[in-house]
């Protein structure tokens, strides 16, 4: 079967893939949310999973309002990242794993959890920043992982419930379990935290919602799934339902995890970045 | 479940939810917004943008919006931040700058509110 080994959460902030490519990692600005990477670098050498899920929200480059699906699954064997009209430099392909991707989608399909299959997808900077930040050699680093990506829909409302996105997780938990090759997997759940770019709100950022989601999502990420959608967008800021991405990353890790490593930095650009690593129970 | 649950139009100040209504009003500013993905359609655009709004069907208050660079009035024309940050983008406008044109700051005490939202 497939081992999940735990879960990362980023920050996917287009200015990241600037600061990457213009190497300002030291920069007083960028140091404290750079700085919160290499422990989990680290631990990603040493652990060496085969395949990296990466759940994301796609910003108007792989789908557009024509049609607009809640949850998709990349089902490719390679991903492109294409320009995205405002100058972060594009990336190689990223390599897929059509197989179990198409075994995910069986998988959750049959547990009725409907899903858009995808044989086709360009990834943006939701999908690509966190895999820069996470393995900066990309392909050139021996052990970088095959990935499928899945993006939700925060785009547009309705997007899914809290609920649905934590229940999306322990679907995709159940597929995995079920794969009949061994292979070692880590979920990545990318956004967030707060932050808003659109009206006069714009700007918003709530230090003291993002640090109980912080805690509540490591040991009691059920009582998250209470907030409604209204309340996470008052509470988190318009595009701050990115933490739909963390509900849905953290159902997949079952129910006791453990948190080894943890960053939050305000700001980066409009955003409060928050990092977790969470190491799944053996 | 009642049938007012679904209403999207939640009462948070400064915050359009960008719902299905909003969606019907927007869709042609949003589609145009949409293909600024390919320089090729941002070089046909900055060459002629009157002819590049009427070619996707844009209403007369979606153009005034856009020749004004009024992303709040883009916004009330049913513009929706992810593809109105291409149109920025062509402009090369940041989201910080962005947001200050919203809040009617300049972009430096933008910067300054955010940094301050930290501690």
């Amino acid at each position: 079967m497939a081992k999940i080994i735990g879960g990362i959460t980023s920050s996917h902030i287009p200015a990241i893939g600037n600061a990457i490519a213009n190497r300002l990692f030291e920069e007083p600005y960028w140091k404290p949310f750079f700085d919160g990477y290499p422990p989990i670098r680290a631990w990603l050498q040493k652990e060496k999973p085969d395949v990296a899920i990466n759940i994301y929200n796609d910003h108007g480059l792989g789908f557009f309002l024509d049609k607009m699906p809640t949850f998709a699954i990349g089902a490719a064997t390679q991903y492109q990242n294409e320009d995205e009209g405002w100058g972060i430099p594009q990336l190689p392909p990223f390599l897929g794993d059509a197989k179990l991707s198409w075994h995910i989608i069986e998988g959750m399909v049959a547990d009725e959890f409907d899903i858009t299959s995808c044989q086709e997808l360009a990834v943006d900077h939701g999908f690509t920043v966190p895999m820069q930040l996470l393995w900066p050699e990309l392909s050139k680093d021996p052990n970088f992982p095959r990935t499928v990506p899945i993006s939700a829909n925060t785009v547009q409302h309705p997007i899914p419930t809290l609920k649905r996105a934590y229940d999306f997780g322990k679907a995709l938990r159940r597929a995995l379990q079920s794969y009949p090759e061994n292979i070692k997997v880590v979920i990545l759940g990318t956004g967030g935290l707060s932050h808003q770019l659109d009206g006069t709100r714009a700007g918003f950022i709530n230090k003291n919602f993002d640090l109980m989601c912080l805690e509540k999502i490591v040991d009691d990420p059920e009582a998250l799934t209470k907030i409604s959608r209204h309340e996470l967008v008052r509470e988190a800021g318009a595009q701050g339902t990115e933490f739909l991405m963390w509900m849905m990353m953290r159902g997949a890790l079952g129910e006791k995890v453990t948190s080894l490593h943890r960053n939050y930095h305000i700001p980066i650009s409009n955003t409060a970045a928050g990092t977790l690593l969470l190491e799944c129970a053996a | 479940m009642s049938f007012d649950q679904f209403d999207q139009h939640a009462d948070i100040p400064g915050t359009t939810l960008f719902d299905g209504s909003q969606a019907i009003k927007g869709y042609a500013l949003n589609k145009m917004c949409y293909s600024f993905n390919s320089a090729k359609n941002r070089a046909e655009y900055l060459a002629d943008p009157e002819a590049y709004f009427s070619k996707y069907g844009l209403s007369e208050k979606q153009k005034q919006a856009c020749r004004d660079k009024n992303v709040l009035a883009m916004i009330a024309e049913g513009g929706n931040i992810y593809y109105l940050a291409k149109f920025a983008g062509i402009y090369k406008l940041s989201v910080q700058d962005v947001g200050a044109q919203q809040t009617g700051m300049t972009t430096e005490d933008f910067k300054e509110k955010l940094r301050r939202a930290g501690h």
